[in-house]
């Protein structure tokens, strides 16, 4: 390949704050030209910020870039793309209602009238050139993820981009998605353009980079060639000590009794559109089932349909209750549930819209199902206090203290706060929609841990993930949606990755007359 | 392919001013920075007086004269500040919940019309105290309801409350138009004016003004104990965070949201009757007169802490009757009086940005730690 080893961008003792925070400590780095980089780093360690400061959504506080060898000001997006820096954000910046073709001029200079069959043109010649699959007249609301970001990348090379960024492209992508993308990437690699990819996932970064930036709490810690490294070293290094990969998953437990029977269930969401199209599945006490599926394809109606908050248009839900018969909890309020006897737990995705109150403090959240337990009108803070004071110790959650807002805990302990009160419930059912979602591997692994212990003893638990790998290692079955509907339920002791992505977008309709 | 766009002049264009957030606070600091601004505020009010050709130092003790110099103007502080309270107290309920009650007004006047009618027609047929409780009563359900309207559309169909609020401040004060002009006018005056009140409709007082003082000081710490410790005052503190949440938690969001303006209202409609029972004695189209809009900078102001309400709307009593007093002692016009409290004020909201966020200036290396 020409002009391998010729700099794109440096990057020299950059340091961006945010208040206190120190987001990127002078953080040093080098792009070169015809090489694909890998920035890898756990939440919060100030990839985004870093690649936000080259594309001119921050401002550096110090520090020096260069671009082809010229130091820069980077004060604004027009001025990254004039400099050929173009980013992909992780969430995409498209108008909805505008075809592909429009979205990617839009906002640049002009005539009045567009001329559709050469911008057409032009955008196919791309397309071929990097092997892309995208109709320029295909509107953005009709295509699916990967559509979405392919249009996103072309915007970026359109307006003449040789320095591309794509902050975690792969985190709504299914494995095969993935793969295609790899390959445009590959594709670009020789065709001479830097790019840098920010990711956490090892074993992309293994496969489709040639050196690897870490990042660890804002600062550099190591640039590696890619053929050197290793899942367990770039972790290490990425955390900062060494940490065993292996999620322990205990033997189920035998002839647990069915403690969520789902039958035919179809809800809708609040457009009005199927989200959930006759789902059934039985879940066990002891057991851990995994929910594989693109993101939107029904895991939010699922979760909440089953916990009474989004409405059901057909099927039953029944949850056994300790005392007294099975119950079919359908057209039940959330309050009726739990005044049922029924004892559910759910740790929603949204942790701080929706588990959680941001500006209220541990106690107060600690209390937030249980504040109308006691007679009279106040409320009685010194049952939660104590609760809250056990689930900060027994989960080792590192806050200012019990009176401090939670939206000032980091991610990770927000999450603890979270499930700590859910499982202090004492569920029969628990469910967590996405619950390691931006935690660091420290935390996702007490997670892990948390949630075996449930299983030990006795819970049933529905988890929705995303990360296919962490599916297969820790549940006992895995239930894949696609578009609402079952796509198969899969022993994870037997299945593959490339099986569970190939369910993920395809329903083989044999089969599901089985299911 | 386009060609790049031209490449851009990267001179070191730095901007001249950055704004960072702020790491938290001390204490310390916050308090010195409101000091700062409210020196500036005076400061600045001084230049206005002085363009006015007036000694700054003589009119800022007249307005403190003015409002605090003997018996009678110090009585009359507290009369103004009364109602902003009681009112202040209303929308903050509200605005805990993240409703943008900007209809107080509208709910003082129906609050007023609700005691008023009592007082114009039903004096005779009960004793004093129970007249006023029953006053009150009146004044409590119509400003409540004037606030449920609005709530109950918001649960229901998600209308826009900051708009509904709003419209029906003039609905309210036609009605209250209506009234006035005809059904409850006074025969025997020429003007479209309504009677004034027995005796039997007014507030008794106490050390020399109307009992509503106390009431509203007690309504300051019964807001305060609902907001902080009681189950409604959680559930509306969650409902005002995300309603997702208060689903999530098992709320019925509908309830509270209707319940919570309906609080807000009914006290709103105390306000009016205090207005009219214990200042007024009249219900008039002033009976509300701005208090409902100067409430929410109480409100705000406060940091909706009924607590510190009592302080703030005494403050901004003293400031409203010192504008008063210069007006007549320095032939100071009352808009120019206006623009000097409204120059106070501005500086009061202001200087919050300053506790929030800090200003970096161009070339100056920052602090490590902020």
């Amino acid at each position: 390949m020409v002009k391998q080893t010729e700099t794109a961008v440096l990057l020299s003792n950059v340091v961006k704050r945010f208040g206190r925070v120190v987001a990127n400590d002078k953080v040093s780095l080098e792009v070169r030209r015809g090489e694909i980089l890998a920035l890898l780093g756990e939440n919060g360690s100030g990839k985004t910020t870093l690649m936000n400061m080259l594309s001119g959504i921050y401002y550096p506080d110090e520090g020096q870039i260069f671009v082809n060898g010229q130091e820069v000001r980077i004060g604004s997006p027009k001025d990254a793309f004039s400099l050929g820096i173009g980013m992909i954000h992780q969430h995409f910046k498209l108008v909805d209602v505008l075809t592909a073709a429009e979205n990617i001029i839009l906002g640049l200079p002009g005539k009045a009238k567009i001329n559709r069959a050469a911008l057409a043109g032009e955008i196919r010649e791309i397309s071929q050139k990097y092997g892309f699959r995208v109709d320029p007249n295909k509107k953005i609301y009709n295509m699916s993820v990967s559509e979405k970001q392919t249009v996103e990348i072309i915007k970026v090379l359109y307006r003449g981009a040789d320095i591309l960024i794509l902050d975690e492209p792969t985190a709504v992508l299914t494995p095969q998605e993935t793969d295609r993308l790899f390959d445009v990437l590959r594709k670009m690699k020789a065709d001479n353009k830097a790019i840098i990819i920010i990711t956490h996932k090892m074993h992309e970064v293994l496969s489709v980079s040639d050196r690897v930036a870490i990042l660890r709490k804002g600062q550099v810690v190591g640039t590696v060639e890619t053929k050197d490294a290793n899942r367990q070293n770039l972790t290490e290094m990425m955390v900062g000590h060494a940490v065993s990969l292996k999620i322990n998953r205990p033997q189920p437990a035998e002839n647990g009794q069915e403690a969520l029977k789902i039958e035919g269930l179809t809800c809708l969401n609040s457009d009005g559109i199927k989200a959930l199209d006759n789902v059934s599945f039985t879940l066990r006490s002891g057991e851990i089932m995994g929910v594989a599926g693109i993101a939107g394809s029904g895991q939010k109606e699922l979760c909440e349909a089953i916990t009474g908050l989004c409405p059901v248009q057909q099927g039953a839900i029944c949850l056994s209750r300790p005392e007294g018969e099975n119950l079919n909890i359908v057209g039940l309020t959330p309050t009726e549930i739990i005044r049922s006897g029924i004892s559910m737990a759910f740790v929603p995705e949204d942790r701080l819209g929706m588990g959680l109150v941001a500006s209220m403090d541990i106690v107060d959240n600690t209390m937030l199902k249980s504040y109308k337990i006691g007679k009279g009108p106040f409320l009685d803070r010194k049952t939660p206090r104590a609760l809250a004071k056990d689930i900060v110790g027994s989960l080792e959650i590192v806050t200012p203290g019990l009176n401090a807002p939670v939206r000032l805990l980091s991610g990770g302990n927000v999450q603890k706060v979270l499930l700590g009160r859910e499982i202090a419930s004492k569920p029969m059912v628990l469910i967590a929609a996405y619950p390691v979602r931006g935690l660091d591997i420290n935390s996702s692994y007490r997670i892990y841990d948390l949630l075996n212990e449930q299983k030990k003893k006795g819970v049933a638990v529905l988890y929705i993930g995303e990360d296919l790998d962490v599916l297969l290692e820790l549940c006992d079955w895995i239930i894949v949606l696609c578009g609402g509907r079952v796509s198969g339920i899969l022993d994870a002791s037997q299945a593959t990755k490339e099986e569970i992505g190939l369910k993920m977008t395809h329903i083989d309709a044999l089969k599901e007359a089985d299911l | 392919m386009r060609p790049l766009a031209s490449q851009p002049d990267n001179s070191r264009k730095e901007p001249f001013i950055r704004i960072t957030k702020r790491a938290d606070i001390s204490r310390r600091n916050a308090a010195l920075i409101r000091s700062a601004a409210v020196v500036l505020a005076l400061f600045t009010g001084a230049l206005l007086i002085i363009t006015l050709g007036h000694n700054p130092f003589y009119v800022y003790a007249d307005m403190l004269k003015g409002a605090l110099g003997t018996k009678t103007v110090f009585k009359e502080t507290v009369k103004t500040a009364v109602p902003l309270l009681s009112a202040a107290i209303a929308v903050a309920l509200a605005f805990r919940m993240r409703f943008w009650n900007i209809g107080a007004e509208g709910q003082i006047l129906a609050g007023a019309m609700g005691a008023a009618y009592f007082a114009l027609f039903q004096y005779k047929s009960m004793p004093h105290w129970l007249l006023l409780i029953v006053m009150c009563i009146a004044a409590i359900v119509a400003g409540g309801i004037w606030g449920l309207i609005p709530a109950f559309f918001k649960a229901k169909w998600d209308t826009n409350e900051t708009l509904f609020t709003l419209m029906l401040n003039y609905i309210a004060l036609g009605i209250e138009q209506y009234l006035q002009n005809g059904p409850w006018k006074n025969p025997r005056s020429g003007f479209p004016k309504i009677s004034m009140f027995t005796a039997e409709a007014k507030l008794p007082k106490l050390f020399g003004v109307h009992i509503g003082w106390v009431l509203a000081i007690l309504l300051a710490a019964a807001a305060y104990i609902y907001l902080t410790h009681s189950k409604q005052g959680f559930e509306t503190a969650v409902v005002g965070e995300s309603t997702n949440t208060a689903r999530y938690a098992g709320m019925n969001v509908s309830k509270i949201i209707i319940r919570t303006m309906f609080i807000s209202g009914a006290i709103a409609g105390i306000t009016g009757f205090m207005q009219v029972s214990g200042s007024d004695f009249t219900l008039t189209e002033n009976t509300a007169g701005g208090v409902g809009f100067t409430a929410i900078t109480v409100a705000w102001l406060s940091k909706l802490n009924p607590i510190i309400m009592i302080f703030v709307s005494f403050a901004l009593a003293i400031l409203e009757k010192g504008a008063n007093r210069i007006q007549t002692t320095f032939k100071i016009p009352a808009s120019a009086a206006e623009v000097l409290t409204g120059v106070i004020l501005f500086f009061m909201l202001g200087c919050e940005f300053f506790i929030n966020y800090r200003l970096v200036f161009k070339g100056r290396k920052e602090r490590s730690n902020g």
